[in-house]
């Protein structure tokens, strides 16, 4: 058995974890990070299309581009990682197992952990799809790993069933390799991804995108021959009449993303109800010293914002290895921050009350598209005590706000306040 | 070169037999028409050990479950395939049932079923299985009760028997079988073998394969059933439940599995085509509502999974175990539920059969009726699994990350006897692609494997045999051969 140690440990070396890693070793503290694919960067590696990087460095990169920048950073500045490692247990003292080909099984002990696994595709989609179960069904990620990676066309037509970012980029893609997308497919009434790729992947090469239809029937035993979509109602339940057969050989499902976060809970961490960590404001999650960002705390839009969070998890980590690690902190009591309408799920879930005089980030996803709604934070008296305006808000986007809660009248007996994004009333003048 | 024996069909009765069989000094041979054992009634049903009771006790399918269930006890043991014993309920939710229970309980008991009893305490109910609906008056308990992996439980019968010498030819369908001399020449898509006694265990197709040689006194309908399976952790069952059974049927019941998830169904639907495996709305929504009955909270969000199965409904509902008028020629057709808990005493009956028919019965020298259980990351101490990577490095390699399945173990199912050539062969041998993310982290890394082991392209593997492949060129090429086409224009 094989030991290490390190200050830090960050599992995932993705575009979160090489991001926290870097900012905790410019810190001065050691760290190692670990990836169970056989090189680092993650999923970017994949996404050769272009629009990374425009926060980040300001340029448009590719996906692999934009993890190479990280990954000369981590080179140039000797942060250790272990490659086609994958850990399968964290302990409650903090120590890590994990397994690969060299090493064996592999224990290290850490101060503090920051969680970067990232995100895996939703399979919800296809399995309410009756029908039968034939080959030519995959998710986009997984035709584009065929693609890009393996350089293997995994069909030559296609349906792609929700248009969620990789979907829309899949279709281009596949049409720039002569296959043909006979369509997009989605159940909502709005597209599930950003407007620029429905733009620059699906109507600049004229593919089809139909909403408020789903597929609902998948036919040929043994490979695709077609899919039966039909328009779904309010409640997403069929229209009876509404039937239309396209013929395809392949189905791709983007369906959407789901934080991966078997090892969270194993390791113990409570999850909230976006399917990612329960964290404070620090990024902490409720296992003390084990921090999350990145994909596995909760889908983000843009890589760029994905690094950002990470570096935010990074400097934490930090603060808490040189303030907190084996101290006993004075309890100052804690705020909940819960959900309220068209508000899917908040970020942090809670708030400690030793730092109300720090700007917090909150980022949250609206259920439902609007326009021109105020969002606002409530106490549990039901009193508002935060309000901002906005234009619009959609599902494909995250919103974020940064609030300085001591600037704001709260009640620092507080223990418990609500999101809610609602209507603004009518005005006769236009504010925003 | 004759064999002595050669069985038509690989599923759990086919296999079972060849086990069964491997233990004599005979050359037997198994030949299936897919690509893989264990792909047709098999690979899709409850995987209920049945305790018995249900069976009315004129057909012949009553004892050969009962006597089935009490063999699968050494079988498990010898074969190291998944099976508990976990007992079952039938559900009773009115007062008028309960008489049809305590019918069912004394006459079991008289046939030697184990431990049935009838319980009306409904604080014990609830405690013997928390999930159960609020609305049960009382349950029909039989301990004897069980839940396999059927599949799992194929592969090791054959594992076993092709240790002990039984040849297995997969891809090889019959179109014709020849007798003459009491040799009989079977005509195979792959090559034409010769025995001098055939069993039919051909599922759904064992009318067609009797026709063959002129027998034609049977017929052999598909029912289609469909379920829902649901994540591990989603709900834990500690009983089998089924409801009040009808004339046709044992209903819809909720279920736990070996690997911790549960699933609800079969419902019961009469169709004509035998490859239709097809789900359907209607359908789904039929077992969800059944379910319900018995389990009112089904956890529905965590479903992962839909698939349907077909049964080999014989028209007279029992067994067709015959040794038929052509001399050599056994047939073991319509086998319905409860087939898969009869196969260790339907192989002993076929047995019997062999003996009546001449063929000489010498237990061989080197019989081995062990079938060593696979080794699996999950069951290792962190001691064994760093030796074991030590001397094997593939055992540090975790392709699968739902289900945390190496390298090493998708290796042994390909070079186990009778291996995986598919990628369904290896999901349903070790269980890559059957989490919760269905494959799409593991799928590639499964095919690239394939690949290589096989010795095939990427274009070669498929999802199960013939036509099902998952890649179908080259990224490029495609375009390329349009420009040409355009050049020649």
């Amino acid at each position: 058995m094989k030991k290490y140690n390190a200050d830090v440990v960050v599992i995932g070396a993705g575009a979160a974890g090489m991001a926290s890693a870097i900012e905790v070793k410019r810190g001065g503290l050691s760290v190692l990070i670990i990836e169970r694919d056989k090189e680092l960067g993650g999923i970017t590696l994949q996404c050769i299309h272009n629009g990374f990087g425009l926060k980040e460095f300001e340029e448009e990169l590719t996906g692999p581009e934009y993890a190479q920048r990280f990954i000369n950073e981590v080179k140039d500045l000797k942060i250790p990682y272990l490659l086609d490692t994958m850990v399968f247990e964290i302990t409650k003292d903090k120590k890590i197992y994990a397994v690969n080909k060299q090493d064996g099984l592999i224990e290290i002990e850490a101060k503090s952990i920051i969680l970067a696994m990232g995100c895996r595709e939703r399979t919800r989609g296809a399995i309410n799809i009756p029908g039968f179960r034939p080959a030519g069904i995959y998710t986009a990620g997984q035709a584009q790993r065929f693609v890009n990676i393996e350089g293997y066309l995994p069909g030559r037509t296609f349906v792609i069933l929700g248009s969620g970012d990789i979907g829309m980029i899949m279709a281009r893609r596949l049409t720039w390799e002569g296959c043909k997308v006979k369509a997009v497919v989605e159940i909502q009434p709005y597209v599930s991804g950003l407007l620029r790729n429905q733009v620059q992947c699906l109507e600049d090469y004229d593919i089809p995108l139909i909403t408020s239809y789903t597929v609902t029937k998948i036919h040929g035993k043994d490979r695709v021959q077609g899919v039966t979509i039909s328009k779904v109602d309010r409640n997403f339940d069929r229209i009876i009449g509404s039937d239309k057969f396209i013929e395809c050989d392949t189905l791709l499902l983007s369906v959407g993303l789901i934080p991966e976060n078997e090892l969270t809970i194993q390791a113990g961490a409570k999850l909230s109800k976006n399917n990612g960590p329960v964290v404070d404001n620090n990024l902490e999650t409720t296992l003390e010293g084990v921090f999350a960002c990145g994909n596995v705390l909760q889908v983000h839009d843009l890589v760029d914002l994905v690094s950002a969070e990470a570096k935010r998890a990074g400097k934490n980590a930090i603060e808490y290895i040189k303030v907190r690690y084996k101290k006993k902190i004075k309890d100052q009591g804690i705020i909940e921050c819960h959900s309220g309408e068209n508000v899917n799920y908040i970020k942090p879930d809670i708030i400690n009350k030793r730092d109300l005089t720090k700007d917090i980030i909150f980022t949250f996803r609206v259920a439902y598209p609007d326009r021109r709604v105020n969002i606002q934070f409530r106490d549990e008296n039901d009193k508002i005590i935060y309000t901002r305006k906005k234009i619009y808000v959609i599902p494909s986007e995250m919103n974020e706000l940064t609030i300085n809660l001591s600037n704001i009248n709260i009640n620092p007996e507080t223990k418990r306040i609500k999101v809610e994004v609602v209507p603004r009333p009518e005005v006769l003048i236009e504010e925003d | 070169m004759i064999y002595d024996v050669i069985i038509i069909g690989g599923g759990v009765i086919g296999c079972c037999i060849a086990r069964t069989l491997s233990k004599y000094d005979l050359k037997v041979a198994l030949i299936e028409k897919e690509a893989d054992i264990a792909s047709g009634t098999t690979k899709a049903n409850s995987g209920v050990v049945h305790a018995g009771y249900a069976a009315p006790r004129e057909y012949s399918k009553r004892d050969l479950c009962i006597r089935g269930n009490k063999l699968y006890t050494q079988a498990a043991e010898e074969l190291n395939f998944p099976f508990q014993r976990i007992g079952s309920f039938v559900v009773a939710l009115e007062e008028n049932q309960i008489k049809e229970l305590e019918e069912e309980r004394k006459l079991g008991i008289q046939d030697g079923i184990p431990g049935l009893e009838l319980i009306l305490d409904k604080q014990k109910i609830k405690y013997m299985e928390p999930n159960i609906t609020d609305n049960v008056v009382g349950v029909l308990h039989a301990p004897s009760a069980g839940i396999v992996s059927p599949y799992e439980m194929t592969f090791a019968l054959a594992e076993n028997a092709a240790m002990n010498g039984v040849k297995f030819f997969r891809n090889h369908k019959v179109s014709k079988i020849k007798h003459q001399n009491y040799i009989f020449t079977i005509t195979t898509k792959s090559g034409e073998f010769k025995t001098r006694n055939v069993i039919n265990a051909a599922g759904l197709f064992a009318r067609k394969i009797s026709r063959m040689v002129g027998l034609d006194y049977f017929e052999i309908l598909p029912r289609k059933g469909e379920y829902i399976l649901f994540d591990r952790n989603a709900m834990h069952l500690n009983k089998i439940l089924f409801p009040i059974p009808t004339k046709v049927s044992k209903g819809i019941l909720v279920c736990p599995t070996l690997h911790g998830n549960t699933f609800v169904g079969p419902n019961a639907q009469n169709i004509n085509d035998k490859k239709d495996i097809s789900t359907t709305e209607a359908g789904l929504k039929e077992i969800l509502e059944g379910g319900r009955l018995l389990v009112p909270n089904l956890p529905l969000r965590a479903s992962i999974r839909n698939f349907a199965g077909l049964r080999a409904i014989p028209d007279s509902y029992d067994f067709i175990i015959d040794n038929t008028d052509i001399y050599g020629f056994i047939n073991v057709a319509g086998i319905l539920s409860p087939g898969l808990s009869s196969c260790f005493a339907i192989a002993e009956k076929v047995i019997g059969f062999l003996e009546l028919l001449g063929v000489e019965l010498k237990i061989k020298e080197d019989y081995n009726p062990i079938r060593p259980k696979p080794d699996r990351f999950k069951d290792f101490s962190k001691e064994e699994l760093d030796r074991k990577i030590m001397e094997n490095a593939s055992w540090g390699r975790i392709i699968c990350r739902c289900e945390t399945i190496p390298e090493a173990e998708i290796l042994n199912a390909i070079h186990a006897p009778v291996g995986a050539t598919t990628v369904d062969g290896i999901k349903f041998r070790c269980r890559p692609g059957m989490g919760r993310c269905q494959g799409g982290f593991c799928r590639p890394r499964v095919i690239e494997i394939l690949s290589r082991e096989l010795n095939i392209s990427y274009e070669e593997v498929t999802k199960r045999g013939e036509d099902t492949n998952f890649l179908v060129g080259k990224t490029k090429e495609f375009v390329l051969d349009e420009l040409r086409v355009g050049e020649e224009e």
